[in-house]
């Protein structure tokens, strides 16, 4: 066991949780286009996102056990378990991004020192600092023409891929985990921007947002 | 508004324009009539509207000259009304549309008898080139009535003063091959890249694409060449892998192949863009685009040549004159002269005795034309007259008639007797200028070629020309270029590509031009009647020569003496004829007098565009805490704090007041000072750096990035740190706390979270790799309330399960447990002085915690403050705020902080090694104290310069000056924190701030603590 | 605006996305008490500025945030190429020297007014 303090932020008990969204529904609403829509937008609220450092090797043995998928070791890549529920995403040359259900990530961390024992590595939770927005339907890729600076043409951003870049003024990691759904992590503090934005940029296509 | 007039310059058959339907448009006020298809210029021209415009300088009139961006004339303010205004247009670029409402922008006060043409025809001789430094530089104090009124007088389009109702947006665009220009090589080259299957972008700045085919007497496969521009067209725009952007002018061309397009949306339909579905069209785009190979295919602009009187309403360039008959189906005039240097110009003279009008004389430069266009002509009747030129226009304006003569070019003399032929058009062309704007951009210098009279783009990686701009005219060859221009890009970007058969162009046989840009006239050119170089900025052939006599040589400084190529022209049409009178006069060749550079923008782009959706709500990020809402609900006033919105003071309602009247900030700011000091105040400190730092060399690495020692910090303990840079320089500060062995948790100042984290990093990546350690950002994780006063242990102790016992829990440590049900690490800092925890939780939970620390907090009288209450509690114990207190010439010592310095530390920690350099131990250097003004009445205003003798003659010697300053509520009393040279030494001395009011205020030198000295409130 | 290779991301990305950290390979003296002041102010103040090759670092800010090195010609701008942390450049000013003698000078460079 590493010799670092642990700590479970959450609580079993029925107390009301903010999305970071939370004040942004309530300023900017959750435009329902109807079924013309050619977007949905859509926040994964309460994920677990843990933030994992250390060498791949060392790691990569430690999530296959625990999370049952392997690290992945390429730059910009993305894996998923098989529900698509749980996910890693290469950040760094020594840093990914574990996104779970709401809830697995203390168990998750603690299971992963456990494993890791005394190697250099480390586990930060971050899962209050950031949200997930889904982002699907036919005007997507062109909404997120508008928004990153990335490349997201499909030659060049294929399924499986993820990167951290440029949203507007602020930043976001942008990850592609199917065909038709894009994924954007954003952070808590910079929320109500990246929503204003998006529903700016979204309004010409007509949105859904499903709160 | 008067009548509709007649389009009595309207052809009755030809042009691209639909006759069947009818526009109105208004310019200068007068209702005019042209047909869809047509540009603001043409549909003026067809009207028979000779002057559009006033020139800058010497306020001539002015008619259009050319049909395409070279414009220099033609440019318009555009909008029907005050919100749509644009200035800047040009009327040979903007689509005619019904309801158009344009106006000359220069030529106040009325274009047609002007004002300024009496001060024109006066002051002309005496605005030589230099003018306006000459002339308006003494006095200085005057320059601003002289800037208003020559602005005025000079038109240079004016802003809306109302807001702009349209939307503008950005697309990050990326692609294998850009192509700029959609002409015959443009075509051909993003056919070949279409092929091969790699993302091809064409971007084409007119209403169609197709360039000068579209206008074209010639030929492909025995079909007029606008027929395979249709079938090109056809096919790209079936391609999966081809974006074309008509409208969209290629504008910048910066590094590495970054291309930003200015796609104009809906211009050509409405002055607002129109609403469809409910939304507002995007009116402009700006297309960011990261090219892999770029072709530019920007084709030429035609050179005028420059004579006596060029500038007469009537003059035009001969490729324009063809445009209008063929593209729009106007002729420009009825009689025409043309004078040329070489073959291409001929056209103009073959459209236009085709369209029923009468061609005076060719009058052709060269002593023995040959070829198949002069054999055309010969056999259309066309009068040829060899070895001559137009050497002056007459008429004011309107041309009423060509003097034309034998020259001598070599000798640069008129030759031959002068004969005067009557006219009402003098088309000229001196062969072509290649559009090498964009690759100038990248910084490339362009190469002279004597075989085609003009510089073609020197070339920088992944860029390749085809076509006019690469000094290729025959139209056989132009496609030639672009196919394999094309499949270059195409092959670069690893695409191959199938074979692309060239259509067959007719081979005309072409005889060589004569290089001519200056024509000579029978008195020299300083005496001579004006010779225009640059139209738009009034710039002479007089105006360089006397530029050369006063000693410039360089085209550079020749450009910035007479404005040549100024502004939104960027010497389109004038830059190579002024160099050519440059290198005349100087005696030495055109690139020997050197090259010419262009600037980003090609063309004027609206304001709208360059912003796109940055602007009013989107402008900036603003970043929330957890908490925000309930800021905001709570009355707050915000202050930006970086990118964060952190409230500043909550002012309440004033008791008893009517209409609900607030507090002053004073008065809030003195309530929640007090709340603080006397019961318990609640703090939204979320926005802290926070940053979480694993690994079993963790406090090494705390020990070397810090001032301070951290070898003994034990598990539960927090402590304060300064950071220094390896200057020596205080850069940030903090509380980190010791988590677990190997774990602590760092925090930054708010402003500082982003760039502390990348010190970091710098540090561990780039010199001290060998320590294991990792850092993660955890600030928006965590939400931070600090709760603070004597009330604060009850209020915590009611919803927490921690023991909160001052024995058990102390000053500096930190515990976790739960408040109000939820999990939370709780540290016992301060920075008020008071009785204080920070209370950290999962941000999700942040409402719910805070909520519940209001229900129970009533009783004690709990009161939020914000940054500024923060501000004077911190300031009345001495505590400094990094940026405030330090501007990045302050060192640990200078701040009297030498507590906080670990001197005996094994490792020589960042910035140890300055504080021994012999400036940072230099005894008089700004140190920080207390400052108490004598009237305790007075708040010192910050940034006040401290002198020792306000009776000393100014200037007097500044010792230093007030970093901060309040008024104390618990002390009644102003006082500040203040750098002062040898301030340590100082205490109990009196110096002065003497203010711009001449007021000068007394204060007494005191410890930087103004509050329980002891600290012992903290302990409690 | 650049187009910058990241030796760890292994892609091209958009300078929007870097920091530039001044000169590089520039290291702390292992013994800083033993530099004189003058030592010590050359390391901490005096850095190159030369007209051609230039070695740079570059933080990948909105990305992978690893330091790495750039080498970059000062007046063309364009990147010659990019390295990890640690390593050494191939392309210096010596090695670029060296290659066009023999060679016309090239005609790419232009000049930035
Ligand atoms: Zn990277």
């Amino acid at each position: 066991m590493s010799n670092a303090a642990t700590f479970d932020t959450r609580t079993d008990t029925a107390i009301p949780v903010e999305s970071p969204l939370a004040y942004s529904y309530r300023r900017s609403g959750a435009p329902q286009a109807g079924g013309p829509s050619r977007l949905q937008l859509r926040e994964r609220a309460m994920l677990g996102h843990l933030i994992l450092r250390g060498g791949a090797i060392v790691l990569d043995e430690a999530v296959r056990d625990v999370l049952g998928i392997s690290l992945p070791g390429q730059p910009q890549a993305l894996v998923q378990d098989a529900s698509g529920e749980r996910s890693i995403q290469w950040l760094s040359p020594d840093e990914w991004l574990v996104i779970v259900p709401g809830g697995e990530e203390f168990p998750l961390e603690t299971k992963l020192r456990e494993h890791l024992g005394s190697a250099h590595f480390a586990i930060s939770d971050v899962s209050g600092g950031q949200t997930l927005v889904e982002i699907s339907g036919e005007a997507a890729r062109e909404l997120l023409m508008k928004t990153v600076i990335y490349d997201v043409h499909p030659s060049h951003f294929p399924v499986g891929k993820g990167v951290t870049t440029v949203f507007g003024k602020a930043t976001t990691i942008i990850r592609r985990p199917s065909e038709d759904r894009w994924e954007l992590v954003i952070r808590r503090s910079f929320a109500d921007y990246c929503y204003r934005w998006l529903l700016d940029a979204a309004a010409e296509y007509g949105v859904n947002v499903q709160q | 508004m008067s009548q509709s007039k007649q389009q009595v310059f309207r052809l009755n058959t030809g042009g691209r324009i639909d006759r069947s339907r009818t526009l109105s448009f208004t310019f200068n006020g007068q209702r005019y009539q042209g047909h869809p298809g047509d540009t603001l210029a043409s549909a003026l021209l067809a009207n028979g509207v000779d002057i559009v415009n006033r020139s800058f300088k010497y306020s001539r009139p002015r008619g259009i000259v050319a049909a395409g961006a070279e414009e220099p004339n033609a440019i318009v303010q555009l909008g029907s009304s005050e919100a749509a205004q644009v200035p800047n247009v040009r009327a040979t670029q903007q689509a005619l549309y019904e309801g158009l409402a344009a106006s000359s922008t220069n030529g106040w006060p009325n274009v047609q008898r002007d004002l300024m043409g009496l001060f024109g025809k006066l002051g002309g001789q005496f605005m030589p080139p230099g003018f306006y430094y000459k002339t308006f530089m003494a006095p200085a104090s005057m320059w601003l009535t002289y800037e208003k009124y020559i602005r005025k007088a000079a038109g240079l389009g004016r802003s809306p003063m109302e807001a702009d109702p349209d939307n503008y947006n950005h697309f990050n665009q990326h692609c294998d091959v850009l192509v700029v220009g959609a002409g015959a090589a443009g075509l051909a080259a993003a056919l070949a890249a279409a092929r091969s299957g790699a993302r091809v972008m064409v971007a084409d700045e007119q209403e169609e694409m197709g360039g000068s085919l579209l206008a074209s007497r010639e030929t492909l496969e025995d079909k007029l060449a606008d027929q395979w521009v249709a079938r090109v067209l056809d096919e790209l725009a079936g391609c999966e892998n081809v974006t074309l952007l008509p409208r969209t002018t290629a504008n910048g061309y910066h590094d590495h192949n970054f291309v930003t397009l200015h796609e104009r949306r809906t211009e050509h339909l409405s002055d607002t863009a129109p609403v469809e579905n409910g939304h507002r069209q995007v009116r402009a785009r700006l297309h960011r685009v990261r090219a892999g190979q770029v072709i530019l295919s920007t084709g030429a602009h035609e050179r005028p040549l420059v004579y006596a009187g060029n500038d007469v309403p009537g003059n035009m360039l001969a490729g324009a004159v063809s445009t209008y008959i063929r593209r729009y189906g106007v002729a420009p005039g009825r009689k025409l002269v043309l004078s040329t240097s070489n073959d291409y110009g001929y056209r103009a003279a073959l459209d236009w005795k085709e369209a029923g009008c009468e061609v005076v004389a060719i009058v052709d430069a060269r002593e023995a034309p040959a070829s198949d266009w002069v054999d055309a002509a010969r056999a259309q009747g066309i009068k040829i007259i060899t070895g001559s030129a137009v050497i002056e226009a007459k008429g004011s304006n309107r041309v009423t008639a060509a003097r034309v003569a034998k020259i001598d070019i070599v000798a640069f003399k008129v030759s031959g007797p002068v004969q005067e032929l009557a006219c009402d058009t003098i088309a000229s062309s001196g062969g072509y200028s290649p559009v090498i704007h964009l690759a100038s951009h990248t910084g490339a210098r362009p190469t002279w070629r004597d075989d085609i009279i003009g510089f073609v783009p020197g070339l920088v990686k992944g860029v390749q020309a085809c076509g006019g701009v690469n000094g290729t005219y025959a139209l056989g060859d132009v496609l030639a270029e672009g196919v394999e221009a094309g499949i270059k890009a195409a092959a670069a970007m690893g695409h191959a590509v199938q074979t692309v058969t060239l259509p067959s162009a007719e081979r005309l046989q072409q005889g060589p031009a004569v290089a001519l840009f200056q024509v000579p006239h029978e008195k020299p050119t300083l005496r001579g009647p004006k010779q225009f170089v640059d139209l738009q900025n009034d710039v002479t052939a007089a105006g360089i020569e006397l530029a050369t006599r006063e000693g410039f040589e360089s085209i550079e400084h020749i450009k910035r003496y007479t404005a040549m190529g100024f502004g939104t022209d960027q010497g389109k049409l004038g830059n190579i004829n002024g160099m050519a009178i440059a290198a005349r006069c100087l005696k030495r060749s055109i690139p020997e007098v050197g090259t010419t550079v262009f600037r980003p923008n090609y063309t004027p782009v609206t304001f709208g565009a360059i912003v796109g959706r940055h602007c009013r709500d989107l402008f900036d990020p603003e970043r929330y805490t957890a908490l925000h809402q309930w800021h905001v609900e709570r009355g707050a006033e915000f202050e930006d704090v970086g990118q964060w919105k952190r409230p500043w003071y909550y002012p309440q309602k004033r008791a008893g007041a009517v209409n609900g009247e607030r507090e002053s900030m004073a008065e809030a700011v003195a309530r929640e000072c007090l709340a603080v000091r006397e019961k318990v105040g609640i703090l939204d400190a979320s926005t802290l750096g926070k940053i979480d730092i694993q690994g079993p060399d963790a406090r090494e690495f705390l020990a070397r990035i810090y001032t301070n020692k951290w070898e003994k910090l034990a598990v539960g303990k927090c402590r304060y740190g300064l950071m220094c840079k390896d200057d020596g320089m205080v850069t940030d500060d903090g509380v980190t706390s010791c988590l677990a062995d190997n774990h602590f948790l760092m925090t930054t100042t708010t402003g500082g979270a982003a760039a502390i984290l990348e010190w970091l990093e710098l540090w561990h990546q780039t010199e001290w790799p060998e320590l294991d350690v990792y850092f993660s950002s955890v600030t928006d994780h965590w939400a931070t309330m600090t709760i603070t006063g004597p009330e604060a242990r009850k209020l915590l102790a009611e919803i927490s399960d921690i023991d909160l016992d001052r024995d058990s829990f102390k000053f500096m440590d930190w515990r976790s447990g739960k408040v109000a049900g939820v999990p939370a690490r709780v540290f016992r800092i301060s920075f008020t002085g008071e009785l204080t925890f920070e209370i950290n939780v999962q941000a999700n939970y942040a409402m719910h915690v805070w909520q519940t620390l209001f229900k129970h907090g009533e009783k004690y009288g709990l009161t939020p403050y914000g940054t500024e209450t923060m501000h004077v509690l911190r300031a009345e114990k001495g505590f400094i705020i990094v940026g405030q207190e330090t501007d990045g010439s302050v060192t640990p010592e200078d701040l009297g902080m030498q507590w906080c310095v670990g001197y005996d530390k094994p490792y020589s920690w960042i910035g140890k090694r300055a504080l021994t350099r012999s400036d940072t131990k230099r005894e008089n250097r700004k140190q920080l104290v207390g400052l108490r003004p004598k009237d305790p009445k007075v708040v010192l205003e910050e940034g006040a310069q401290i002198v020792l003798d306000p009776k000393h003659a100014i200037p007097m010697p500044m010792v230093g000056h007030v970093t901060s300053s309040y008024y104390s509520p618990i002390l009644d009393s102003g006082f500040a924190l203040a750098v002062v040279k040898g301030g340590h030494q100082k205490l109990g001395d009196t110096v002065y701030l003497p203010m711009a009011d001449g007021q000068t205020h007394e204060a007494e030198i005191v410890s930087t603590i103004f509050y329980d000295p002891k600290g012992e409130r903290q302990h409690v | 605006m650049f187009y910058i290779y990241c030796p760890y991301c292994g892609e091209h990305r958009e300078e929007e996305e870097f920091h530039p950290k001044g000169q590089a390979h520039i290291e702390r003296p292992k013994e800083p008490e033993a530099c004189s002041d003058e030592e010590w102010g050359n390391y901490l103040f005096f850095r190159d500025n030369p007209r051609g090759v230039h070695h740079e670092m570059w933080v990948h800010a909105v990305g992978c945030r690893k330091f790495f090195n750039v080498t970059r010609h000062t007046v063309s701008y364009e990147i010659l190429e990019t390295y990890k942390m640690g390593e050494q450049p191939s392309i210096t000013a010596d090695s670029q020297s060296q290659a066009r003698e023999g060679a016309a000078v090239s005609q790419q460079e232009g000049v930035r007014a």
